[in-house]
């Protein structure tokens, strides 16, 4: 057989956690295509950045996401660690606010008995408002499930894709697939915007786009929909916050808004589930609508949230929605090769280690027969630290030797000169070719506290102008088209000779 | 055991730079600390005239009043760091207060006597004001387009849509005016500007820039960078009002809606902080509900002129020199500023009747043909107008303070 060349298309969470598996094995070349600047800017980035528990899929109705959610959450537990990304295990409360609440939490424990999740139990109200003191007090009851997480996630496909070119992944941002070559059934190699590259094996991770890519490859029998779901993000000295995460049982409305004390402290309410047509892959917007339904909602699972005035952020994300909610993660005979990973909905980021696998072990090695070995030196371990958790002492070791540890920069999140230069060192490693604020903020959380960046942004492209010797105006947000200014403060007089008003 | 400071100033803006030289000229020992690479603060980008009438009885640019502080305090050689920033306070005792800084020297442990916190205030952002839509490339504050353009040298964009008409959002207009740049539309939601007159005359009218009032940018359009904002009329109660939405065309947005102090480290050890002013609660010494701790300039109130901000700055200074003096800031019975009719707020909020105090105060909403009236000392000041844009400031005298029992009101009443 000899070497396989395996191209992964996206770098989303997915992807990038394929691409690590991929690169515990002897035998794999691995290629991880990205379209954007960066991993993790497209779907990965806007979530909930819950760890689900596993309990919330039928296993009847989508065996594969009820059976990878439960095993991705495990994983998780070890990948956060070996990866340093921010993580904590508070539990979930699955909030039975009425009475009749209390059947659909019923139904949820058989679901949770089913999948194998453990510890997950119903609790009373006497119970309940011990388990959370900020829970709505006339709340039913709860189904508690303890093994729930909350992660940084818009650092988990960065980190992910980081530790994968440690152990010899190739990754090629700015890369986008314009084609696929099939000859004689099996796949040949993908057309990008850079040129043909050699693949034995395709797998598509394209999020949104995973249908298009599909296409591709000639299989059309599904499209994916975008599934819009909006946030509010409260500053990290709002008050109440939460301990648990809380959301309502699911209702045939709603699946129910989350509240969550995210990794940077703050509270996050969302999200919405707003089905948009299918060009609307770029509909990132939020709407009045939408953030007044995850206000009205997130209202009754507290005893109240913090004052409007403390909200930091609102955003909206896309969920990949396929045609029926099941993820498509298939090996194909025709074209032999070709794997998708596509319609990774909720629970996907729970379960993108567990995917990795499943594709790796089930499909790869099981149904395309492809022989595999584990390599004898794998490193496991993105080695990372944040300057304001380590102790004083370490602090002034790491100052002595390089000053800029000791220029804080984002005053509202504590992020140093020297980390964010760490950082740019990094992504230039990883093989970002285009360092962006929006790259920076994914892994530090620069720019994206208190005073989002009102402060800090401009400190932080200059450190990205002088570190990769850009002008500074050409530093982008998060890629070509989204740069900082458009030149000198005089480039308009020289290009139009005077005052745009006076016309 | 001696402090290693009985005065550490938080800030090297107008404010700082005031109190250190004012603590200094009273033979305290100073530290002042600075976060940035350079002191000045924010007049340091402020590159238009207007700043030092009162003060120095001149017509400066920001830039030029600020070196004159910058100047006199590096000629005291007064002890200082810049890229200081302060990660903990820790108020320890009424006699001592223990800070940790980071700074490029190393992990500093400080502790002080008093401290005066001059720290400035931070820019509302888009998501403070309820902005929608996409969050593309193109969208500044205003600070950091005016950091942009008179610190580095460059330019922001073409076409832009201001969403604000305080003083801030009108320089902005014009200056962006002044490099070529069309400047399509100021959007304020108040039914009247926000900015001084002389302001929306010489940044506005002089450049044929137009200014909507009783509207609001309800929403971004963009993925990339901006491509077009959406601007709704709003009612008296500043909602939109369905159906009068308009596209704007541009493809930058700068957000000049107004600034918040900025007290994060200080808030975390529980200062008291006064809802309207997003500013601590502070005595007529400006110590704040902390023993010890005084508080000037945007730090403590929005002001508009830089010459109340240095002001504020030498009595945080005095005052931090009688609390050293006196191990305290003696006990005294406290009346309290109110709050009457049509005032949003006013400081100090506690005043004893042994000092002179300078009140600085706003109004709800614009009136003409009024006075000022504070009743439970007989004290009334006509006024022509009063507007919210423009800070009261007016002196009481101690002997019309002592008259008060335990309130003062202060209200804006029509001249009959």
């Amino acid at each position: 057989m000899g070497r396989k060349k395996v191209v992964v298309v996206g770098a989303g969470v997915v992807g990038a956690s394929i691409a690590r598996v991929l690169s515990q094995y002897n035998e794999l070349d691995v290629y991880l295509l990205e379209k954007n600047a960066d991993a993790g800017m497209g779907v990965s980035k806007a979530n909930t950045a819950i760890i689900h528990p596993g309990h919330e899929d039928d296993p009847k109705k989508y065996p594969l996401r009820a059976k990878l959610c439960v095993k991705g959450n495990r994983l998780w537990h070890q990948w956060v660690k070996e990866l340093g990304i921010p993580a904590k295990f508070p539990g979930e409360l699955m909030i039975a606010v009425e009475e009749e609440d209390l059947k659909v939490a019923k139904h949820y424990l058989e679901l949770a008995r089913k999948n194998g999740v453990p510890g997950v139990r119903l609790v009373d109200n006497e119970e309940l408002r011990k388990l959370e003191p900020n829970v709505n007090p006339n709340a039913a009851g709860a189904l508690w499930a303890p093994t729930a997480g909350v992660m940084a996630s818009p650092m988990a496909a960065p980190a992910l894709v980081e530790n994968a070119v440690t152990n010899g992944v190739k990754f090629l941002p700015e890369t986008e697939v314009r084609g696929i070559k099939i000859e004689k059934g099996e796949v040949k190699g993908v057309e990008t915007n850079r040129g043909f590259i050699d693949a034995d094996l395709i797998i598509n991770a394209a999020g949104l786009y995973s249908d298009k890519i599909s296409k591709m490859a000639g299989i059309d029998y599904f499209t994916i929909r975008p599934r819009k779901g909006q946030y509010y993000v409260f500053d990290d000295d709002a008050t109440p916050k939460v301990t648990r995460i809380l959301h309502q049982t699911p209702t045939p409305m709603t699946k129910g808004v989350y509240v969550i004390t995210e990794m940077n402290d703050g509270l996050m309410i969302g999200p919405t589930a707003e089905d948009l047509p299918e060009d609307a892959k770029e509909d990132t917007s939020t709407t009045k609508e939408g953030l007044d339904f995850v206000w009205e909602w997130a209202q009754k699972l507290v005893k109240e949230l913090p004052p409007k005035n403390k909200v930091i952020r609102t955003f909206a994300g896309l969920r990949p929605e396929p045609p029926d909610g099941r993820w498509i993660i298939e090996a194909y005979d025709d074209p032999w090769g070709f794997i998708n990973a596509a319609g990774i909905r909720s629970p996907g980021l729970t379960g993108a280690p567990a995917i990795a696998y499943y594709i790796v072990e089930e499909l790869i090695q099981k149904k395309l027969d492809i022989k595999l070995t584990k390599k004898s030196h794998w490193n496991p371990y993105r080695r990372a630290f944040w300057f304001k958790h380590l102790p004083p002492e370490k602090q002034n070791e790491l100052i002595q030797k390089n000053p800029s540890y000791g220029n804080v920069v984002c005053m509202c999140r504590e992020i140093t000169e020297g980390e964010i230069v760490d950082v740019i060192k990094r992504m230039k490693n990883m093989g970002v070719q285009t360092i962006t604020l929006d790259g920076i903020k994914m892994r530090t959380g620069a720019m994206a506290g208190t005073c989002q960046g009102s402060y800090c942004r401009i400190r932080i492209a200059r450190i990205i102008a002088r570190e990769t010797g850009i002008p500074l105006w050409e530093v982008s947000l998060k890629g070509k088209g989204t740069e900082y200014g458009i030149g000198d403060v005089k480039v308009l007089l020289r290009e139009n000779g005077g005052d745009k008003n006076a016309e | 055991m001696q402090n290693d400071y009985d005065v550490v100033v938080i800030g090297g803006g107008p404010a700082g730079l005031a109190a250190a030289i004012k603590a200094k000229e009273l033979g305290l020992k100073v530290l002042l600390l600075e976060n940035r690479e350079t002191l000045g603060g924010v007049p340091l980008q402020c590159i238009h005239p207007g700043f030092g009438l009162h003060y120095f009885k001149e017509d400066l640019t920001g830039t030029e009043f600020i070196y004159r502080f910058i100047h006199k305090f590096l000629d005291m050689g007064i002890e200082h760091y810049t890229g200081a920033h302060v990660v903990s306070i820790e108020p320890y005792s009424d006699l001592e207060k223990r800070l940790r800084v980071v700074t490029s020297k190393g992990v500093l442990d400080i502790t002080t006597t008093t401290l005066i916190y001059a720290t400035g205030a931070r820019e509302r952002h888009p998501f403070e004001i309820g902005l929608t839509g996409h969050r593309p490339a193109g969208v500044y504050t205003a600070g950091e387009a005016q950091t942009m353009m008179d610190i580095d040298g460059i330019m922001p964009g073409k076409e832009i849509v201001i969403v604000g008409s305080g003083d801030v959002g009108l320089i902005m207009a014009r200056r962006f005016a002044l490099e070529g740049a069309h400047v399509k539309a100021v959007i304020e939601i108040m039914p009247y500007p926000g900015g001084l007159t002389r302001n929306i005359v010489q940044c506005l009218q002089d450049f044929g820039i137009p200014l909507y009032l009783s509207h609001a940018v309800t929403r971004i359009e963009g993925t990339k960078r901006v491509e077009k904002v959406i601007v709704t009329k709003v009612d008296e109660n500043l909602k939109p009002i369905p159906g009068t939405e308009k596209e704007i065309e541009c493809d930058t947005v700068v957000i000049a809606a107004g600034l918040v102090p900025y007290l994060k480290v200080l808030e975390r050890v529980g200062v008291i902080i006064d809802p309207a002013t997003r500013g601590p609660v502070v005595n007529e010494y400006l110590e704040t509900s902390i023993p010890g701790v005084f508080v000037a300039g945007n730090a403590l109130v929005i002001n508009d002129l830089v010459d109340y901000v240095v002001e504020q700055g030498e009595l945080a200074a005095e005052s931090a020199y009688l609390y050293v003096q006196n191990k305290g800031i003696p006990t005294k019975k406290w009346k309290k500023l109110v709050k009457g009719k049509n005032i949003r707020l006013a400081v100090p909020h506690y005043l004893s009747g042994d000092n002179d105090v300078v009140i600085y105060a706003r109004v709800q909403k614009p009136e003409e043909n009024v006075k000022l009236r504070f009743p439970e000392i007989n004290k009334e000041i006509k006024l022509p107008f009063v507007k919210p844009a423009e800070m009261i400031r007016i002196k009481l005298r101690k002997e019309d303070i002592a008259k008060a029992e335990d309130k003062i009101t202060m209200e804006v009443v029509p001249n009959e």
